[in-house]
């Protein structure tokens, strides 16, 4: 059983360090991308809400797969042209999630009672300030569980990169297919390889809830 | 004799340190606010009463722009209140808002909720805006109370904190929602006291309240508005004992009877 594992280590190694890339480097453009989009759908300004309604609509709606296809088939026939599969792999895996995170991150600024934010205004904070200072921290804290969640989801995402010629865990099945391995042992060191990877999410998740705990 | 010399406390008290002229604000079919004439001068405690639903707290929120008004104009300190941006967030600096639901920001400590104004909006230098902040949290009586969270505290507790969060930014008048509407009978006191000892030490205040022994105590002159109109204008002595209006006499016989 172990064999499976150690006689393969450089596939293991090099396929979960993809996965751990493709993740952290997309969890973070989403997270960024999610929070401005989902200020937009809260802000005064009509036009700001229409993008994030739309873009919301569209990514939400649209099968992960089918993002990747537009960004490795369909972005090069209108000359857009990325560095590699990897960062095509990184803008699929972003634009999608982050209108997911978009409406988390609504959710909880809706959470939010307008007395805060009337109180900050009323001692002279602009808008932005309001948002970053008493808002959005606030808000945060409210969505952690629900945005953990999505975070989770994108990890395991990360495994459709397999089918547009990104090296990540999902393609280490087919890789070992060749090398005639056991399939069954395969996927089981693989699943274990993400739970590896999702435990510490949890006790990040946990952590973060009592740090920001209030009373 | 200088020109400032000619000034008597009328002609002062006529240009206001708040001016609101003509005023008027609808919320959809409803008139809120009609033609609101109102000057309030420096040093000066207006008590704003009244029956629920006749405007009086949209009057005082309309001072510092949380609601926009349809048409007239408000002063303060002889600039009209800009409608957005940058000068009307530097111009609300300096009016202090007590709510009657305190809204303390709920994840920032006590001293914190006082210091952010200054910190983030007048960019105090840390060490003295928390300076400050321990003076006038001990002059309001939760200096004790600083590393808590406002959650912790009790109403009349964070009211009061509010009240030192309205200060700590030095504010030219201070307008007052409410600001005991929320609490329990035994914590209005303890709110009232600083509110009357802020009057006495001179600070402008703009004051919604039912509270009709603060009116009577510390106010310099009652304003008494029904269904959207200003219907009476005297200082607190005459209001309570002698009420023109009939609109008054009905309200004051309401209230007072038990």
């Amino acid at each position: 059983m172990f064999s499976v594992l150690t006689d393969n280590w450089d596939l293991f190694g090099q396929g979960f360090w993809t996965t751990i890339k493709l993740f952290l480097i997309s969890g973070v453009l989403s997270l960024v991308l999610g929070t401005l989009l989902g200020t937009f759908r809260v802000s005064p300004v009509p036009a700001l809400r229409g993008v994030g309604t739309g873009y919301v609509n569209i990514l939400r709606n649209t099968p992960l797969t089918l993002v990747f296809a537009f960004l490795v088939f369909g972005a090069p026939k209108m000359n857009i042209e990325l560095p590699s599969f990897f960062w095509s792999a990184v803008v699929a895996l972003t634009i999608y999630t982050s209108a997911f995170i978009c409406e988390v991150v609504r959710s909880g600024i809706n959470t939010i009672p307008p007395g805060q934010t009337e109180a900050g205004r009323a001692i002279g904070m602009s808008f932005i300030q309001v948002l970053s200072v008493i808002v959005l921290p606030q808000a945060f804290r409210a969505i952690q569980p629900p945005l953990m969640s999505v975070l989770i989801a994108l990890l395991k995402n990360t495994t459709i990169a397999a089918g547009f010629s990104v090296a990540e865990a999902g393609a280490i099945p087919a890789a070992m297919a060749e090398r005639g391995e056991n399939q069954m042992l395969t996927l089981v060191w693989i699943t274990i390889g993400f739970l590896i990877l999702i435990v510490p999410l949890i006790f990040l998740q946990r952590w973060a809830e009592r740090r920001t705990a209030v009373a | 004799m200088s020109d400032s010399g000619t000034l008597t406390p009328d002609t002062q008290n006529r240009a206001g340190l708040v001016a609101l002229s003509g005023v008027n604000k609808h919320f959809g079919e409803l008139h809120v606010l009609k033609d609101i004439d109102l000057s309030i001068a420096k040093g000066e405690v207006v008590v704003v009463i009244g029956p629920s639903g006749s405007g009086k707290s949209t009057l005082c929120r309309a001072i510092n722009r949380l609601e926009p008004i349809d048409s007239g104009s408000i002063l303060l300190d002889g600039e009209p209140l800009p409608s957005e941006g940058k000068a009307l967030a530097r111009l609300r600096a300096d009016v202090g808002m007590v709510f009657q639901s305190f809204n303390l920001f709920a994840h920032k400590t006590i001293l914190q909720n006082v210091t952010l104004g200054p910190l983030k909006v007048r960019k105090t230098d840390p060490k003295q805006a928390e300076k400050r902040a321990m003076e006038l949290l001990e002059r309001v009586g939760v200096a004790n109370q600083a590393s808590k969270y406002p959650a912790q505290l009790s109403g009349g507790q964070q009211q009061r904190v509010a009240i030192a969060r309205a200060l700590a930014m030095d504010p030219k008048v201070i307008l007052f929602d409410e600001p005991t509407s929320a609490l329990d009978p035994e914590m209005i006191q303890e709110v009232l006291e600083v509110m009357i000892d802020l009057a006495k030490q001179g600070m402008t205040m703009v004051v919604v309240t039912h509270e009709m022994g603060f009116a009577r105590t510390a106010a310099n002159r009652v304003v008494f508005m029904a269904d959207g109109e200003i219907v009476e204008e005297s200082d607190p002595e005459t209001f309570f004992t002698n009420p023109t209006s009939r609109r008054a006499q009905d309200f004051l016989g309401k209230i007072l009877k038990h």
